[in-house]
Formats: structure tokens, sequence, C-alpha cells
């Protein structure tokens, strides 16, 4: 066998306060697919970082083609012939496809930038990837699938030995896909080491040949994708089965509360209906920048639809605002933790009371009393971890970060509860625990609505399921005629709801 | 031919030629060569220096102190001059840049070791270089009389019929524009305020960035106090107070966006020749210059409004484009 | 002691607690209240009245305390709205030029004969208009609010500049010139003092004791959280703006009553002054983070220093310096402060880290 290209070893990260990586090891192989396999929060995200030199090593040594290496930037790694696409939006929106592909190695001598030939370049590998992109648009104007693949252009711009793919996938349709598998394996012939990062298990034992599994920063194990079964590899990445993961009580599914007609916002989404039940959990399920969060977030208030109606309990209400949206009954837990869920610098206690400030405080004069009383008996509810209720929030981890963004909106006493993405990024236990509750929850006559794009989640989880694909709902299915494969299918656009009818 | 008139920069030109064509009904001789090379001449310290600002403005920053680094290497040339008239000039004008490229890279260093924000470095440097000015000249002023006749001829000096003044702002555009457009550095700049994540991605180093551009506002400043100073005859310690504004004035009106990433050097120079026309029209259109300040803010507000609007409709129209 | 090692599976999460480090210790309490802005503060005052009354016998004097305090009430009232616009994570660069355009409203409506009571309300009216105006402008059209108050601070100034030119209006009712010359009662306490003070703890009690004071910190810290909790963001910086314009126009009465005639160049420079004290109180210009008290000390803090250097002869063109200096200061070394913590946090990570290895070998063997 041939010698590894990359190996990592004895690989420790700190933070200030807090471990990353705990003694890592990895080796990659020339020729091959390797998956990096573990939970978010597991510390891939961290390990990529290090390898492409945006962070160093606390403790460790790497070594590259056999000798031991520092990458102290970026563009160390980069020239050294590492390259990644990144999971992070890495793209500059104001500048152009050229410019995004080359930013960092601008072609051209002694610090002079060659447009014509950055062009052409562009040009060309845009042609080899089979995308029909004007290397002179801005990448604002781009949709998002356009813009993955730019980024995953912009890694094959570098003549890169080693490619590192972080959940390349997750925006892209299907015929991307296999685009992105063909480009796959015309790496893999030419020689080149690819890190394959997902967590989609479907994708990791049609493409990668060997794996290595993370769980909260330590390393586990690693193997031969061609000696092990999915069931191993989930034991391995989450420390117990899955079963217990969607603990699904049954509800009793009454009236209709929720009734969405026709919802229209031009160029997002497009002839949005469907309807919400009492103790029924309604699953929506797409690629990113299908457009589901941006129904969601109409539904809550934050932006202004185009037409169609919204009626609750039969009323033709009007949301223009999230306290009018929270004025009938409806609360939503976002897509971003960090930057919409919770206040990080500010205590607990504010952080649950936020939302009714105003109803709690009718004279605008704050009571510690009754902010902590709140915050008592929602967070002992949601079994929030922490020091005590007055710490930052920032100060918690992923998973009780967002058990306090429910907590918050519970204590509104909501009677549809929108939940975008409520396990991304947390662990396993808390995971396990939202599920359980959201579906207690169900039983005693919430209704909600659980957006995600984790299929075993939504599968597990839904009553019914709605699936979208470039803003439009292209199939419904009921619990118990869905399955993954029809579900991906609508949700890459292979088939029209007419096909399906 | 559509991708030219959809261009921020041909509006701009669009709106200066109806303003001359307005202009040029009250009074003809406005638009005579002359006329346009003195606006152009009084225009010129404007451009070096907002050119400067626009840097600063791209990365996501904002350079306050730039007014009190031209007063500060004006008056320290100034009195370079006064007290050595033997010494050539053109060392007195490296001296001038020299010194304002040092009080930049003070900022630069502070902002991005020191993590200070720019503001706040740029507001606090303001009022030091302003104080140290006063400090240097001991409230003092130097006037015509005591520099020489070689000093004043900096700017005043002409050469193929153009004032040097002229000359100096046609290479700083020129080069700028170059530097900003076809060299590495130039286009890091934009990457910082275009997205500081992604810049980091790809190994563009932050701090070397914001070095660079406050240490080169600083060296367009020095160059523009040399400039003032000779040209006025006058070294005070209140030159160019209030210049800053200006100077972000320019760049708002060239269509730079004030939170960064965007803008072109083009659009800063004609955004500044703008505000130069319009000062240097009042008179023509027999208005007092007491209207300036008001008139200019009337127009900055207008080109703000107007920018944000259109930008407004274009996102629309590019959503009305996709999902049909 | 400060880890915690028990590993049982209910409680691990993202970030198990083996890998978080506990702070609640006596040591870093104290350290992190000695380091503490407003301590800071407080002691440099201190320090300053110590150093001041050392130097000269005129520094503790009662009525020359309260008498300076003349020279900085109208910026320090400036101050306390000025902290709920950056606190909220925006800026206000056109409050010298609202009080221009007010300051000239008033000598306007003086010269045509209006008595001490429309003057006042005039002035007001403009500032709130004006505020009004800055407000709308940001939060409808969603425009930076430093390229919008920049603007018009040019235009609030251009508009006195164009109709009063180089005049100036200095007939004024002999009433008005209370509100900026005046005492209270027979006592040595001015009235700018008073009204100062008392609107401190107005504005203090609504920054601190209010829902109004809680959205602030919410929308300063993350205003996109705040809009998903279902706070008017925008009213609530709409709001802001009205107030500062209304602080403006308060300052603007005290200062032409007490410089009794208006210039266009009125209060020139005031703005930058204003955010000066505000970020040396601790306030962050990024926003979401301050209180009243740091800002208050930081106007008492300034004014006693100009006051200080000033009988010390020393020329007021090193007091521009200091000035500038202390701005720099006051966020350079919370922030390396900061850092640092941060980085002995790594340090004493990695030592318990070996000290427990070694502990565990040792339970091992």
């Amino acid at each position: 066998m041939a010698k590894p290209i990359l190996q990592l070893e004895n690989i420790t990260k700190y933070f200030p306060g807090i471990r990353a990586l705990d003694q890592i090891h990895l080796n990659i192989y020339p020729g091959e697919v390797h998956a990096l396999i573990g939970e978010n929060g597991a510390g891939k995200s961290t390990l990529v970082k290090i390898m492409t030199g945006v962070y160093q090593p606390t403790n460790g040594r790497i070594l590259y083609k056999g000798n031991e290496v520092t990458f102290p930037n970026a563009l160390d790694a980069q020239r050294a012939g590492i390259a990644a696409i990144h999971q992070e939006a890495s793209m500059f929106p104001e500048l152009t496809v050229t410019e995004n592909i080359f930013m960092g190695h601008h072609s051209g001598k002694s610090g002079h930038v060659d447009w014509r030939s950055m062009k052409k370049r562009t040009k060309d590998l845009l042609d080899k990837m089979e995308l029909d992109i004007n290397p002179d648009s801005l990448i604002k104007n781009l949709s998002t699938a356009q813009r993955h693949m730019v980024e995953i252009t912009k890694a094959l711009s570098i003549d890169a030995d080693v490619v590192i793919m972080d959940e390349p996938t997750s925006a892209l349709t299907l015929k991307e896909v296999e685009d992105l598998y063909k480009i796959i394996n015309q790496l893999k012939d030419a020689g080149k080491a690819i890190l394959f990062i997902s967590h989609k298990f479907d994708e990791i034992f049609s493409v990668c040949d060997a794996f290595t599994v993370f769980r909260d920063g330590r390393y586990i194990d690693s193997g031969r994708i061609s000696d092990s079964s999915i069931d191993d590899i989930v034991k391995m990445m989450v420390g117990r089965s899955l079963d217990k993961m969607f603990p699904k009580k049954k509800a009793e599914i009454t009236d209709t509360i929720l009734e969405v007609r026709n919802l229209s916002k031009i160029g997002i989404f497009k002839d949005i209906s469907f309807s919400l039940k009492k103790g029924e959990i309604l699953g929506f399920f797409g690629l990113v920048g299908a457009g589901r969060t941006e129904v969601m977030r109409v539904l809550f208030g934050i932006d202004k639809k185009e037409s169609g109606t919204i009626l609750i309990n039969g009323q033709e209400v009007v949301i223009h605002s999230p306290a009018a949206a929270m004025k009938q009954g409806i609360a939503l837990i976002p897509e971003d933790r960090q930057d919409q869920g919770v206040i990080q610098d500010m205590s607990l206690t504010h952080n649950i009371s936020l939302p009714q400030v105003d109803s709690l405080f009718p004279f605008g004069v704050l009571n510690k009393k009754i902010e902590d009383d709140l915050t008592r008996e929602y967070g002992s509810l949601m079994e929030i971890k922490a020091a005590s209720w007055d710490v930052n929030a920032n100060t918690l981890s992923g998973g009780n970060q967002q058990k306090v963004v429910i907590a918050k909106w519970l204590a509104t006493d909501p009677l549809i509860l929108i939940m975008d993405e409520p396990t991304k990024g947390i662990d396993v236990a808390t995971k396990a625990a939202v599920h359980s509750f959201v579906s207690e929850m169900a039983v005693k006559g919430l209704a909600v609505i659980l957006v995600s794009s984790e299929l075993p989640e939504v599968l597990g989880m839904s009553d019914r399921i709605c699936v979208m694909h470039e803003g439009v709902i292209t199939a419904t299915f009921s619990r118990d005629e869905a399955d993954s494969e029809k579900i991906i299918r609508a949700a890459t656009g292979h088939d029209s709801i007419e096909e399906i009818v | 031919m559509r991708e030219l008139i959809k261009k921020r920069e041909f509006t701009l030109l669009l709106l200066i030629a109806v303003m001359l064509m307005l202009i040029v009904t009250q009074a003809p001789s406005f638009v005579s060569p002359e006329n346009i090379l003195r606006i152009i001449n009084d225009t010129s310290i404007l451009i070096m220096v907002s050119i400067g600002q626009f840097m600063v403005i791209l990365t996501g920053g904002i350079d306050l102190s730039l007014a009190s680094i031209i007063g500060f290497s004006g008056m320290a040339a100034s009195m370079l001059n006064q007290y050595f008239p033997d010494l050539p000039v053109i060392l007195i004008l490296f001296a001038g840049m020299g010194i304002g490229t040092f009080l930049g890279l003070i900022n630069g260093v502070l902002i991005a070791f020191g993590k200070v924000p720019p503001i706040i470095t740029t507001l606090g440097t303001m009022s030091i270089f302003r104080g140290f000015t006063f400090v240097m000249s001991k409230g003092q002023w130097v006037t015509a009389h005591e520099m020489t006749e070689s000093y004043m001829n900096i700017p005043h000096g002409s050469f193929l019929g153009l004032s040097n003044l002229i000359w100096a702002g046609v290479i700083v555009s020129l080069v700028m524009y170059y530097f900003m457009k076809y060299v590495r550095t130039g286009r890091e700049i934009y990457a910082i305020g275009g997205n500081k994540v992604a810049a980091l991605f790809v190994g563009v180093k932050e701090n070397k960035i914001n070095i660079i551009v406050y240490s080169l506002v600083g060296l367009l400043s020095g160059l523009a106090g040399v400039m003032w100073t000779a040209r006025y005859a006058a070294a005070v310690n209140e030159t160019a107070i209030g210049f800053e504004l200006f100077t972000v004035a320019a760049c708002v009106l060239g269509g730079v966006s004030i939170a960064g990433g965007s803008g072109t050097v083009v659009g800063v120079i004609l955004g500044a020749l703008f505000l130069g026309i319009l000062t240097n029209a009042l008179p023509v259109v027999h208005l007092s210059p007491f209207y300036q300040l008001g008139l200019q803010g009337v127009v900055i507000l207008g080109a703000m409004i107007i920018n944000t609007l259109s930008e407004k409709r274009n996102e629309k129209k590019l959503l009305n484009r996709r999902l049909q | 002691m400060i880890m915690d090692r028990k590993k049982s599976e209910g409680s691990k999460s993202i970030v198990d607690k083996s890998r978080l480090v506990d702070e609640s210790g006596l040591n870093s309490r104290i350290v992190s209240f000695v380091t503490k802005w407003e301590f800071i503060l407080v002691v440099l005052l201190l320090l300053e009245i110590v150093v001041f009354s050392n130097l000269t016998p005129h520094f503790l004097n009662t009525f020359n305390l309260l008498n300076t305090t003349f020279t900085f009430s109208e910026k320090a009232i400036l101050a306390l709205p000025m902290i709920f616009i950056i606190l909220s994570g925006d800026i206000d660069i056109s409050v010298a030029g609202i009080m221009a355009l007010s300051s000239f409203a008033m000598g306007y409506a003086s010269s045509q004969g209006a008595g001490t009571g429309v003057l006042v309300l005039i002035g007001l009216c403009v500032g709130v208009i004006a505020g009004l105006f800055n407000g709308l402008l940001v939060t409808g059209l969603n425009m930076p609010a430093i390229a919008v108050t920049l603007a018009s601070m040019t235009l609030f100034r251009g508009i006195s500049q164009a109709i009063l030119e180089d005049q100036a209006y200095t007939e004024y009712p002999e009433k008005f010139g209370y509100f900026g010359q005046g005492y209270i009662g027979d006592s040595m306490v001015p009235f700018e003092l008073v009204l100062f003070l008392v609107l401190a703890v107005i504005m203090g009690f609504v920054l601190h004791k209010t829902t109004y004071g809680r959205k602030l910190y919410a929308i300063g810290n993350s205003s996109s959280a705040a809009n998903f909790s279902g706070i008017s963001v925008n009213k609530v910086r709409l709001t802001n703006f009205v107030l500062n314009g209304l602080f403006a126009g308060i300052a603007a009465v005290l200062l032409t009553s007490r410089i009794g005639s208006t210039r266009p160049n009125i209060a020139t420079g005031f703005e930058l002054e204003v955010i000066t004290l505000v970020v040396l109180g601790g306030v962050s210009i990024t926003g979401g983070k301050g209180n009243i008290f740091g800002v208050v000390l930081a106007i008492f803090l300034l004014g006693y220093l100009k006051f200080g250097m000033g009988l010390l002869n020393i020329s007021a063109k090193v007091m521009i310096i200091t000035t500038g200096a202390l701005l720099i200061i006051a966020v350079l070394i919370p922030g390396f402060m900061d850092s640092t913590k941060a980085r002995n946090k790594l340090k004493r990570q990695q030592n318990l880290e070996t000290t427990e290895k070694n502990l565990n070998k040792g339970i091992d063997e």
C-alpha cells in the first residue's frame, strides 16, 4: 500500500475555555477518497481549518508527503497543494466569478494581476465542469447551487494534491451531485487524495474508500468502507444506536389550526399551500436554498409576502411583524441559533424573557422576580445545564443554547411551533431530548412545523412531509407512504408533483 | 454597451453632464477650457485624498484623521521650508509624504494589532495629530513671505500647460486606478471588505492590508498637505479641518458602499469632481457661497437615497428573473 | 477542583463538561472586578483629584468645581441619548448640526420678538424634527446611520449658514439667559448641572430598569436575534434618533442661552467630543455593551481634567491630545486585558491537562 500523503498525529486544539480537538489522528492516502465522519460539533471543521492553515494546532504534528510541516497561513497550505471547499459562505458577493476563484492566488507576475489569463482559465474550468456560468457575473447574482459549484471550481483551480470537501453537496441538485461524483473520480484517478466530509451515509458509501470517525473532539476509529456497515459507523459516530433518536409518540391529530393558501414571494417561493392540524408534526424537507426557511420567515412576519393568504382557525390573518405572529400564537425557532436564536452576550434570564418583555411588564418597568420565575419554570422544564440563570448564553454549549431558544418560545405559550433545523449542530443527547420533547408537546395538542435537512429526522418525526424544490412544494407525503427515495427525488426536482400523483 | 449604461459611474457621468448643462444656461463661459482646468485644479486635492478614503471604506473602516494628517504634514513641510530655505523642495515634498505615511502607519498599527475599531482610532488620532500640529508650530502660522518661491511653485508650476497640482491629481488617479485593478494587493483590499472570513480562507492577511491601506491614506494626505499649504501660501494650524467629511461624501457620491467591499476609483474621482463643480458653480449661478454647505448636504443625501432605491429595484429585478 | 471529570452519558453535550473551564473561583472574580472599566474610571478620577489638588490650591474649591461644569454640561446632556444610539449599534454625527439649526431657529424667532417659553419650545421642536428626519432615513430606507447623519449634519448646519451667512443673532430675552447662566435659587449650583443630573437619572432608569433599555441591549448585541424575538427593532432605533434630536434641542437652548448668540458655526465639533465621552465611558462602539454610570464618570473625568490643566496653564492643545489618547486607550486596554485573559485561560487549561494526565497515570499504575 502507498504511503499516506497527509498524516495528522496527536493533533490537539484549544480555544479559550474549550478543547476542540483531543489528540486526533488522521491518515489520507493518494488516489483515495477518505470520509471524515462525525456529528456537528465533533471537531471536523476545526480540523479542516488546521489542515488548511487557518488555525494552528496547539499540540501535535502534521506530516505532508513524509515531512513535518506547519502552515502558518492559508496561503501556505494552498501553495503546498492542499485545497478546500469550505462549508461556510466563503465567497465575495460583490466580486466576479473569476475573481472569487483566483482571490489569494491571482495569476500574473510579481503582484500584477493578469485578468485575461484568469478569465480564460476560469472559462476553461467552468467548461470542464460543464457549468453555464459567465466568468464576469457577480457572485451575488448567482443562485445558491451555482455558488456552491463556483466554490468547488475554486478548489479545483489550484492544482492540489489534497482536496478537502466539507459537506459539498448540501445545496446541490441530483444532477450536480452526479457531476461532482464524476469530478471526484477523475481526481482519484489522477492520484489525488480527497477528504470528504459528510453526514449523509448514502453519499459516503457511494464515493468513499476509507473513513475516520470523530466524536466530541476525539478520534474514535477508522477503517475501510467496504468492510463496514452503516450501523457500525453510526454507532461509532453517536455512541449509541439510532432507534432511540426518534421517540415519536402517537398524538391525537384534531382540528386544522393553520392553513396557507397560494403564498408567494417573487423569486423566492411560489404558490405554497398546506395546512396544519393540532397535534400534528408537519415536516418540511428540501435542499439548502429550496425556500423552506423563507416560507417560515413570512409566516412569522420577518419578511413580507407578495400574495396569498394565511388562515388561523379558519380566520384570515395579517402577519406583518414577529410581534403580530406571536399574537396569533406562532413561535419560530430560527435556523441560525447563534445569530437569530439567542443573544450571546445576554444572561439566560434575559434571553428567555425577551419575547415577552412587553406583556410581562405592561408598564415598561422590569421586575427581576417575575423574570426569574419565568426562567426557572421553563429553564428547568428544558433541563438547561448552566452554572446559573445569570450566566451569558455564550458560555453554554450549542445544545444548551438551543434549549434556551426552545424555552424562550415555549414560555410564550404558543399554539403553532415552527422549528427550523432545530437539531443542527447539537449533540446526540440533546437531539434526542429535543425530539422527545417535540413529540410530547404534540401529544398535548401543539401544532408543529419541522423544517429539516436531515432525512432521518424528517422521516422519524413527521406525521406528514412537504417537500420543496426551488421555491415550490413538489410533493406531500403521509407518514406511511414516505420513504427516502421518493423524498430525495422530489427534493432534487426529479419528479414533478404531476408525476407523483 | 448595455453593461456600460448599467454601471454607476455612467449614471454619475450623466448627472455631471446634466448639471453642467444647467449651469451653462446661466453662464456659458463655465465650460470654457480654462474654467474646466481651474475646477480640476481646485478639485485635485480632494480627488487624491478621497481615493485614500475610498480604500479605507472598502475595507469596512473609515478614516476621520486624514484632515489632521494633511494639517500636520503641511505644517511640518512648511516649517522645513521656513527654517531650511535652501533645502531642495523635492526633498520637502518627500518629507511631507513620509510624515503623512508615518502618521497613517500609526493608525494602521493601532487598528491591525491593537484591534481598536477604525472609527475610534482615527477619531482619537484626529485630535492627537491636530494637537501636535499646534504644539509643533507653537500656534504660529507659516505665511507666504516665510515660504520660498520654489515651495509655493510645487502646485503652481506647470508642465505642458497643466499645473503641477493637476499633474499630481492625474498621476495619483492613474496609479491608484492601476493599483486597485491590476495589483494583487489592491484586489485583496476588496477581499477584506467583501468577506473577512473568506479572505482568511484564501490567505489574505487582514493585518497586512490594514497597515498598507492606512499608510497609503497617510501618504496621500501628506502629499495633499504639502500641496495645500503651498497652494494657499500659508500653513495655518486649522488646515483642512472638516475635510475628512468631504472625502467621505465624494466616496458616497461615487457609489462606494459605506459597509465596504464595493466601489471603484473612477466612481470616487467622479464623485469628487461632482462636488468640485458644485462648489465652483455657486458664484456663477449667483448663489452666495454660504449656500455651499447646505447644498452639499442635499446633494449627498439625494445621491444616497437614489443609490439605495435603485439597489432595491435591482435586487427585485434579479429575483424576478429567477424562478420564472 | 476546577474540572469535573465525571462522565455521565446524560450530561454530555456538544462540549462535554470536561472540555470547559470553570471560572467561579474567588481569584478570577476579584480579577474581573478590578479590571472592570468603571472601576478603572473611578480610580482615574480619584487620582486626578489628588494630583490636581496637590498641584494647585484652586482645584479643590466648591465654587470652582461647580462653576466649571458650565463648560461641559451641554456635551454631558448630549452624551445621554448618544449612549442609547451607540448601544443599539447606530451612531449620530449630526448632533452639533441639529444644535446649529435649532439655535438658528430660536435666534430667528427671538429676532421676531418671541418670548422665552416660545423660544424653548421652538428649540426643542426643531431638534425633534431633525432627529425624526435622521431616524426615518436610517430605519425607513435602511441606510447606514454614519452616512445619513454625516450628510444631514452638513444639511442642518448648511441651512443655518445659508440664511445667516456671516451674521449672528444676539438679541435674546433677558429671562432666556437663565437656562445657560443661572443658578438654582441662591446656591452656587448651576441650573445646567442640575438639569444634566436629573436627565442622567431618568435616562439611567430607562436604560437599566425598563423594557426599553432591555431592548436596546438586545438590539445592540444582535439586531437579528432581537427581531426574531418579536422586538420592533426599527421602532426602537427611530425613537433613539428622535430622543437624540430632543436632547440636541435641549443642549441648543442651554448653549444659546449661555453664550447669548447664534452663529452658524455654533457647537462645531461637539459630535466628536460627545462620541468620545460615550466610548471613554465604556460603551462599545459596535453596540450592546456599556452602562450610564461609566459615561457619567467619563464626563466628570474629562471635564475636571480640562479644568485642572487649565488651572495649571497647560495649553488647550495638550488637552486635545490627551482626549484623543484617552479615547484610544479606553478601547485598547480592555481589548488587551481580554486577550491576556484568554491566553492565560488557555495556559491554565493546558497545565491542568498535564497534571490531570499525570494523576490518571498514577491511578492507572
